[in-house]
């Protein structure tokens, strides 16, 4: 089994190689990547992809770690699920680490001050989404040493199964890949489906982003101790780390350094954007494909993102909660580029002084280019879900935008991972054909990766109408069943 | 610091450069070569005819948009192909654009290939002045237009003296073959753009390779073509073609790359295109060595183009997480 770990990985390395030489060919010539790599490689998965990259920009340079900002802002809401429930009162110290807001039910996590300091007030706060919403603005103090609270540790030796969910729970962890599920929920594995793989999600296909690929190279250890953590929680029994081809140092730092009793291996797949998405994951190391409008432990897998499992392994150990996360701050329009460890509540304001910004900055995106979502304010906060900042400037955005008709070009159809047909799907969305979207084609289904929005030559904005048509349906759903309640 | 606005926009913030004027260009790039050989093998006259042809097709849609209150669409370029495409199979620009194209509401939601609705009206109105060929190769070709050339089709001509039967129906009308080679070349007469097939698949080639073509369409066409008119000559060679003639012949290499594939008239799916293709193919053979006319490749692609969208509704490919062909409606 090692032995043939081992050679694969030295294939996938040989096959990287190629891919990248004939990458640079086809380049060069001017030609699309679509298709080169898949001929090489049979862990892929169906379309995709292949936007610039720009990770070279900032794969290099080591986690730095950010200043205090003076004023943090801290909205409840930074996962998905129910906002945590604020436990301190205006005017409060706090230590740093000291809890600041409690989970309120299951798909909950608690928020803790990344800072000491004061609560200076609790109000509604600005969020990403354009919307106020409630949180708490923490005064930091100056002066002071910033020593971490710590709680009360769990030992992955002697801890249950649910001392552990409890235990990350607790410590406020979600999904750092940018979705901000709970994590303690994905874990719970239900009775009926046990899992076999567990899956470290290594492979960063958002461009530009580079910080899980610094969490591989420089957190190695706590990945390892993670990982003990996410075995005895998922009863796996065995480890997959799926790394992207551009990552291949990470790949190699992990795999020289896997502990002799875990049972862990790492594989390299090929460059294809979404393959950082669970499904296409799945489908890549496995060759299974999770059934529609179902989960991966649908086929027996627990997929949990890299920088996530570093946290359980750093965090648990202690009792401390999430205070701080790597960001990758980025893009043209960006002075000094880095991945930096960034207090959750530093004000975007903040950030981009510190970093230093172009004077023709045009758009801010929080999280990646591709599915990252465009600023409007700038005293809106990192959140622990904020995987990265990217500055555009004027030149980068300044695109002929002229939206002409679908001309029918099939290239949407050939990128949409999950093989829906956006053309068919966009046509119906300007038809308001909302039900016959979501019933005939698999409207639900769609992830809103933007590949086809990508490539749409007409410019139409296909993943925006898909979109706003999820959000109908949804709604209507829970028209419908409010009306069957009453 | 932060004296700018901010602007924002929806994800994904990143778009590939190709966009639907550069595919349409890029068309036009692949006809050139096409052209230049019609120019350089028929003489002064097609050259005329191209650029009146083109020249037609994009005025018509300027004032036909213009007319109709709307912003000019001829800048994304595909009007040119339709002139370009109708002037290498004959004029007809302005009903192409007319009733082909902006009857059905402009670029994206034609039914039917516009180039290929002038030219059925065009040979349905004027039958054997567009099915009048000039020899290729004459010697004053590049000095001399030949005066039924610009006449034509609103006078009698005096074609007896100066016209070629085309190799097609020459077979098909007096049972001379013509041969591969000298067809692949273009060394035949015919409609000014349909001779050389190899420049054709030059153009053909380029678009593939930049991924601005649908390659499974002329690939499923062109094999089904080969192989059925192959299977029909294995059983009885002195009735029927060979197949390379089948291939190399008539409007076949321009319908099958440059018209068949018309990214709007023709299937998106993968399945779709290459059913689609066979169908052409399969009504190409059918026309050409059942039927009464030398040549089928305009009708074929036109009752393809009508049943395309029930195509793509039939072959819908898998849904990732799906067992079965979804049942897309």
């Amino acid at each position: 089994m090692g032995l043939f770990n081992f050679g694969h990985i030295l294939t996938m390395k040989w096959f990287a190689a190629q891919t990248d030489s004939m990458s640079a060919l086809t380049q060069r010539l001017g030609l699309p990547l679509r298709g080169i790599p898949n001929r090489y490689a049979s862990k892929t998965f169906r379309n995709g992809v292949h936007p610039p990259e720009h990770k070279s920009e900032t794969d290099g340079l080591p986690i730095k770690q950010f200043p205090f900002a003076p004023l943090l802002v801290l909205p409840t809401a930074q996962h998905i699920g129910a906002p945590s429930k604020i436990i301190v009162r205006e005017g409060q110290e706090v230590v740093r680490g000291q809890l600041l807001a409690e989970a309120d039910g299951y798909v909950s996590v608690p928020l803790h001050a990344p800072v000491s300091g004061r609560v200076r007030k609790i109000a509604n706060v600005p969020t990403v989404k354009g919307e106020m919403a409630p949180g708490i603005y923490l005064e930091a103090f100056p002066a002071s040493g910033q020593e971490v609270l710590e709680g009360e540790g769990i030992d992955y030796k002697t801890a249950t199964q649910d001392d552990i969910l409890q235990g990350i729970q607790n410590a406020g962890i979600v999904g750092l890949g940018g979705a901000a599920f709970p994590t303690h929920v994905k874990l719970k594995v239900p009775d009926d489906k046990p899992c076999e793989v567990l899956m470290l999600n290594g492979i960063e296909c958002e461009p530009y982003l580079t910080t899980d690929h610094r969490v591989m190279l420089e957190q190695s250890e706590d990945i390892f101790t993670g990982i003990r953590y996410l075995l005895k929680s998922t009863g796996a029994e065995r480890v997959i780390i799926g790394i992207e081809a551009n990552k291949q140092d990470a790949a190699d730092h992990l795999s020289r350094n896997i502990p002799e009793d875990l049972p862990v291996s790492v594989e390299v797949v090929p460059v294809k954007y979404p393959q950082g998405s669970e499904k296409m994951l799945i489908t890549a190391l496995l060759g299974k494909e999770v059934p529609s409008g179902g989960l991966p432990i649908d086929v027996g897998v627990v997929v949990v993102n890299v920088a996530t499992t570093a946290e359980i392994g750093r965090l648990l150990p202690r009792g401390r909660g999430i205070q701080e996360r790597v960001v990758t701050i980025t893009g043209p329009g960006v002075e000094k580029k880095g991945n930096y460890l960034i207090p959750v509540g530093t004000p975007l304001r903040f950030v981009l002084e510190q970093v230093g910004v172009a004077d023709d900055l045009s758009e801010v995106y929080l999280g990646g280019p591709m599915m990252g979502m465009a600023v409007s304010d700038l005293d809106i906060s990192i959140t622990k879900g904020s995987s990265g900042i990217v500055a555009f400037t004027e030149k980068e955005v300044s695109r002929t935008d002229k939206i002409y008709p679908c001309i029918k070009c099939g290239y949407c159809v050939d990128a949409c991972p999950l093989s829906l047909n956006p053309s068919q799907l966009g046509i119906l969305a300007k038809f308001e054909a909302y039900d016959e979207m979501a019933d005939h084609h698999h409207l639900m289904d769609c992830f809103e990766c933007g590949s086809c929005s990508y490539v749409c030559p007409s410019n139409i904005p296909l993943v925006q109408y898909f979109r706003m048509s999820k959000a109908i349906v949804r709604k209507r759903a829970a028209a419908q069943k409010e009306a069957a309640n009453v | 610091m932060f004296k700018q606005t901010l602007h924002i926009s929806t994800s994904p913030h990143l778009k590939r450069s190709i966009g639907t004027d550069d595919i349409m260009r890029n068309v036009v790039w692949a006809l050139l070569p096409t052209s230049a050989f019609a120019v350089f093998s028929f003489g002064l006259s097609v050259f005329l005819l191209l650029m009146t042809a083109v020249a037609a097709a994009v005025l018509t849609e300027h004032v036909l948009c213009r007319l109709s209150g709307q912003q000019s669409t001829v800048d994304d370029w595909s009007a040119v192909i339709t002139g370009l495409l109708l002037g290498l199979t004959l004029v007809g620009s302005v009903i192409a654009i007319a009733l082909g194209k902006f009857a059905f509401g402009g670029l994206g939601y034609n039914t039917f290939n516009p180039a290929l609705v002038g030219r059925a009206v065009l040979q349905a109105a004027f039958p054997v002045a567009i099915t009048t060929w000039h020899p290729a190769f004459l010697d004053g070709r590049f000095s001399a237009i030949p005066s039924s050339t610009l006449a034509l089709p609103f006078m009698e001509p005096h074609y007896d003296a100066i016209s070629g039967a085309t190799p097609l129906s020459a077979f098909k009308f007096d049972q001379v073959t013509t041969s591969s080679a000298d067809l692949a070349m273009g060394l035949v007469s015919g409609s000014a753009g349909e001779t050389c097939a190899v420049l054709i698949l030059l153009g053909g080639i380029y678009l593939i390779a930049r991924k601005m073509m649908n390659w499974r369409i002329p690939v499923a066409l062109l094999l089904t073509v080969y192989v059925l008119s192959g299977i029909v000559h294995w059983f009885s060679p002195e009735a029927y073609p060979s197949p390379s003639f089948m291939l190399f012949s008539g409007g076949l290499m321009l319908g099958a790359i440059f018209m068949a594939t018309d990214m709007v008239a023709s299937p998106l799916t993968p399945p779709g295109a290459v059913l689609y293709g066979v169908l052409i193919g399969l009504l190409v053979v059918v026309i050409r060595l059942w039927g009464g006319l030398p040549e089928g490749v305009m009708y074929a692609i036109l009752l393809a183009n009508a049943i395309s969208p029930h195509i793509d509704k039939a072959l819908q490919p898998r849904v990732y997480g799906t067992v079965k062909k979804s049942k897309a409606a």
